[in-house]
């Protein structure tokens, strides 16, 4: 077996060899070498400090001002998102930040961003208020004017009883005449005016009917404008009323609803030259504050913005700063010799690699002691690695989605490179829709570049991802589809004329008796004249699904011939006598082809065994069988026969 | 059919349910109350709790914390967990949520009224009601005078108007009055629940009867041990007790004419179930008890979860969380105020 020893290493098929290695670190490099370790990306640390809970660790606190600065990094990217500003796409690269620097500068920022959050909401809560008054100028006038006129007089007296809110900051010139309490208009009536949202209206003017027992009158109209709210921060939609009420009880109980429900009370004067006068003070008090507000958000968006340009790299940093104390906390620490011990597992081709990096640490914290590496005896089993570049890389993580292979087993992914875009070619089968997907899959590797730096959505994502796992299965369907023959599912006459031809020249029985073959059987793929023929489908799903058991049983095949390797490989002999044999006896003997009508008979020399298996005449069901069903098949007729017999005459 | 719930139920049921087992899988284990109890500051209880469900709840709070805040995000939590399953379910499994919340609204509803006697702010007694209780015109109960007012303007609308014809007088509001409305109005509450319970059928009904049964119960003594010595006369104290329950007929006759804690252990010694509570505590005490009818109703509510297809298990896990709120909030305060010391006196572990 000199042949089998002086192989190449088997680079993927199994995994690359790992040793056990163990460091001591002295505490001035401990960062530095476990970041730069980090960057190399080729050691797995061990959890020395498995039961101890999260806060006994060392570097706890190191970890909590991480989260903390995490946590106002996300504030301000909150912040930036709300103000509607994107964010630049490729952050320039900029020399790094000492962490405590960045802390401070973090603190700093997000000060300065409250404080000025809450300026700007103080006026635009003003802002509001001067809006909502301006609406219910507007419209609370026409309802007075419909309502009180046939009670004016020549005077044109000024409503008293108008209801000052309490809150309202300032009053302008006319409104700061004080209430007059002389008698009122012959009725009694006074009203309160103001604006509430309009989904609480309905529930609003229930509650005051009955309050006042119904001794009320309740007016609305919807506001033109959408007013900001400020606890929800979004445009709500607000209603304008109006209650006419008599009597001093009802002007308590309304005031007090009105509080209730969140409705603000705007005072109207009933004078049509005061409204008109009041109208124009408060428009000219809201464009103030409009400049007012427009100079804070720019002042804040431009702050945000330069905030904006660093943050992807210090959300970066932060993330990173806070992984290397995570790792830092799996350590032991060594408080006599003041250094770290940690356990690890690293490949053997790194560890020159990993050496050097450790003494570049040594030198950049100018530490006297080197730190040492060894390697260790480990009892367990040791963790798989496969060193895979861009191509492979997409088929490493399919196979490992079912289950990471054991140490220094055999990996499937080898094959999976071929056979998984081949079968999805299998199923795909079209030439035309083939090239779609082959232009797709091109554009997405001529982009590569382009692409991996931007941010991607996740369904872009995982297509980018795939992107040679794409071109692999383009190719392969035009393949599929040049022998299935099927361009957008239309057959053509590519590689020359159709063996078949009609009886006659009208072609009368081409869909009863048939055609007639008349030269030599068309080279390759299907024959065209199948499509549209009376038996065009019985010959076409036949022909698809043998041709997709004999994939797929050699496929299990191969499965079963790298199970055989591999207990070659970890020399158990149990196993090769025992397993690999008998399952490839069991798999080439049980698939039974004389059953089916009609079938192809060139393979039928393989597989005489099945005369031993006596019973063992698997019964097509139809369309539908699958592989596993087909493995639960073989199983129910052996359990059903007890037909192990076979197996004990051909151990070897 | 009683025993064939398992045919039905996962047609309308079954992702509820699938849901509510997948929050309590998600409530604190004795392991993580142990760690808990031994942190120093709150900024610990934040981390700790970071690692558990409550993560992306608390993850954003700035570090001064205070207890309030962490009580209210675990609260937060729980009601958007309510509010996802109430969105998702049909009848009567939506009914049945929505009696979940009674209580609480009850309890709202009582809060406003006694501060508003007290001359608080609205808007301030608005912050301290329990979110899953509130209800639209809730604050227009600042308005009212005296409960009949009370009832027509603002409960008429409410879930709650139908417990309130027991209750209807034109008496003012003053505190004895309104605590014996809470009660009249949970006393209501309860035996509408339990007739509820017993219309649904099934396991949901032999379930339910047993915790309400329990509740009904705690809360007699309760009424009981607080009324000794105020002027409640005993007709009164009667006509709190529930129709219903292990104590009802004959064990409500002897409540109702307990003068002090002694004659109270007495009479509820003479009921299996209830004995081995009133027999932890030693003679005259009465602040251990709420502990052992907390630990006696969580162990009722954990074996709810033994058997599926029945609605017992939304009950019990707003139960459970409920105690786990009151767990944090009482370990938070021990942290707050340097009592560690007294931390395991009031918390009660779950699993």
């Amino acid at each position: 077996m000199e042949l089998w020893r002086n192989l190449p290493e088997m680079d993927l098929m199994r995994s690359e060899k790992m040793t056990f290695v163990q460091l001591i670190i002295p505490v001035e490099s401990a960062h530095r070498a476990v970041s730069y370790l980090g960057e190399l990306g080729l050691l797995q640390f061990r959890d020395l400090n498995d039961d101890k809970s999260p806060f006994q660790r060392t570097f706890v606190n190191q970890v909590k001002r991480c989260a903390e600065m995490s946590r106002k990094l996300r504030f301000l990217k909150d912040q930036i998102h709300k103000a509607g500003l994107l964010s630049s796409a490729l952050p320039t690269l900029q020399p790094d930040v000492d962490l405590e620097a960045l802390e401070s500068q973090l603190a700093d920022h997000e000060h300065e961003l409250i404080e000025m959050n809450a300026n700007s909401e103080k006026l635009q809560q003003t802002y509001n208020e001067l809006l909502e008054f301006k609406m219910v100028l507007q419209k609370a006038g026409s309802f007075l004017v419909s309502g009180k006129s046939y009670d004016e007089t020549a005077e044109g007296r000024e409503l008293d009883e108008n209801v000052y809110p309490s809150d309202y900051p300032e009053s302008t010139s006319l409104l700061e005449q004080a209430p007059q309490s002389g008698p009122s208009n012959s009725s009694g009536l006074r009203f309160i005016s103001g604006i509430i949202p309009k989904s609480k209206a309905l529930l609003f003017e229930r509650m005051l009917f009955r309050a006042t027992r119904g001794n009320l009158l309740f007016n609305q109209a919807p506001a033109d404008e959408l007013i900001m709210d400020h606890l929800s921060s979004e445009m709500v939609e607000k209603t304008i009323f109006v209650v006419f009420f008599s009597g001093e009880q009802a002007k308590t109980k309304i005031l007090k609803i009105c509080e209730a429900f969140g409705a603000n009370c705007y005072p109207v004067p009933e004078d049509l030259t005061k409204q008109t006068q009041i109208t124009q003070e408060v428009m000219l008090r809201l464009s103030e504050l409009e400049t007012t507000l427009d100079v804070g958000l720019r002042h804040r968006n431009a702050a945000l913005h330069s905030i904006g340009v660093h943050l992807p790299i210090w959300m970066n940093m932060v993330k990173r700063e806070k992984a290397v104390f995570d790792t830092l906390n799996m350590l032991n620490f060594d408080v006599t010799k003041k250094c770290l011990v940690g356990e690890g597992w690293c490949p053997i081709f790194a560890k020159p690699k990993i050496q050097e990096a450790l003494q570049r640490a040594t030198f950049d914290s100018s530490s006297q002691v080197g730190i040492i590496f060894h390697v260790m005896d480990s009892v367990e089993s040791p963790p798989t690695y496969f060193r895979t570049n861009t191509f492979t890389n997409a088929y490493q993580e399919i196979v490992d989605a079912y289950g990471v292979a054991k140490y220094q087993e055999a990996n499937p992914a080898v094959y999976t490179v071929i056979t998984f875009p081949f079968l999805f070619a299998v199923m795909f089968g079209d030439w035309g829709h083939g090239i779609c997907l082959l232009l797709g899959a091109l554009i997405l590797i001529a982009r590569e570049g382009k692409l991996s730096s931007q941010k991607l959505g996740s369904f872009m994502e995982m297509l980018f991802g795939g992107r040679y796992v794409l071109l692999l299965m383009s190719l392969f369907s035009i393949y599929c589809g040049l022998i299935y023959n099927e361009f957008f599912s239309v057959p053509y006459h590519i590689f020359g004329k159709s063996a078949y031809e009609c009886r006659d020249l009208q072609c009368s029985d081409a869909r009863t008796v048939g055609l007639i073959k008349f030269r030599d059987t068309y080279p390759f793929g299907v024959d065209p004249s199948w499509r549209g023929s009376r038996s065009e489908l019985p010959f076409l799903n036949s022909l698809k699904m043998k041709m997709s058991i004999l994939f797929g049983v050699a496929q299990m095949n191969l499965g079963i011939m790298l199970s055989y390797f591999n207990s070659i490989f970890f020399k158990n002999s149990l196993d090769i006598r025992f397993q690999g044999r008998t399952y490839g006896i069991l798999r080439s003997s049980e698939v039974d082809m004389d059953s089916e009508p009609g079938s192809a008979r060139q393979h039928e020399e393989e597989f005489n065994f099945s005369e031993i298996l006596q019973n063992g005449r698997v019964v097509w069901v139809g369309g539908g069988l699958t592989p596993n069903m087909f493995l639960s098949n073989v199983r129910k007729h052996l359990d059903s026969d007890g037909g192990t017999s076979a197996l004990a005459d051909d151990e070897d | 059919m009683y025993g064939f719930e398992a045919m039905t139920f996962n047609i309308h049921g079954g992702y509820l349910e699938a849901i509510v087992r997948g929050h309590r899988s998600g409530l604190l284990t004795a392991a993580d109350y142990n760690n808990l109890c031994q942190c120093e500051t709150l900024d610990d209880i934040k981390m700790h709790l970071s690692a558990t469900e409550y993560g992306p709840y608390l993850q954003n709070e700035p570090s001064p914390l205070h207890t309030t805040t962490i009580v209210e995000k675990c609260t937060l939590k729980l009601v958007d967990e309510y509010k996802h399953m109430l969105c998702q379910a049909t009848e009567p499994l939506s009914t049945f949520l929505e009696y979940i919340t009674y209580g609480h609204m009850i309890d709202n509803v009582v809060l406003i009224v006694t501060g508003t006697l007290h001359e608080r702010d609205v808007q301030e007694l608005l912050e301290k009601c329990h979110p899953l209780g509130m209800f639209d015109s809730i604050a227009t109960l600042a308005v009212a005078q005296n409960m009949r007012e009370l009832y027509r303007l603002v409960l008429v609308d409410t879930p709650l108007a139908p417990y309130f014809s027991e209750c209807i007088t034109s008496e003012d509001l003053d505190d004895m009055n309104i605590e014996i409305m809470r009660n009249t109005l949970y006393k209501a509450y309860l035996e509408d629940f339990y007739r509820f319970c017993q219309k649904l059928g099934g396991a949901t009904a032999e379930i339910m009867s047993d915790l309400l049964a329990f509740e009904a119960d705690r809360r007699a003594v309760n009424i009981t041990i607080n009324s000794i010595g105020t002027e409640l006369t005993r007709d009164d104290r009667r006509k709190l007790y529930s129709t219903f329950g292990l104590l009802y007929p004959y064990g409500h006759e002897e409540l109702a004419v307990c003068e002090d804690i002694d004659q109270v252990r007495g009479v509820m010694e003479k009921y299996p179930p209830y004995q081995p509570i009133f027999s932890k505590l030693s003679y005259g005490e009465s602040q251990m008890l709420d502990k052992a009818f907390y630990e006696e109703e969580v162990k009722r509510l954990c074996l709810s979860f033994e058997q599926q297809f029945h609605y017992g298990v939304f009950f019990a896990y707003m139960r459970l969380k409920e105690q786990e709120i009151r767990n944090l909030m009482w370990i938070s305060e021990c942290v707050a105020q340097n009592q560690k010391s007294r931390v395991h006196d009031s918390v009660v572990f779950i699993f």
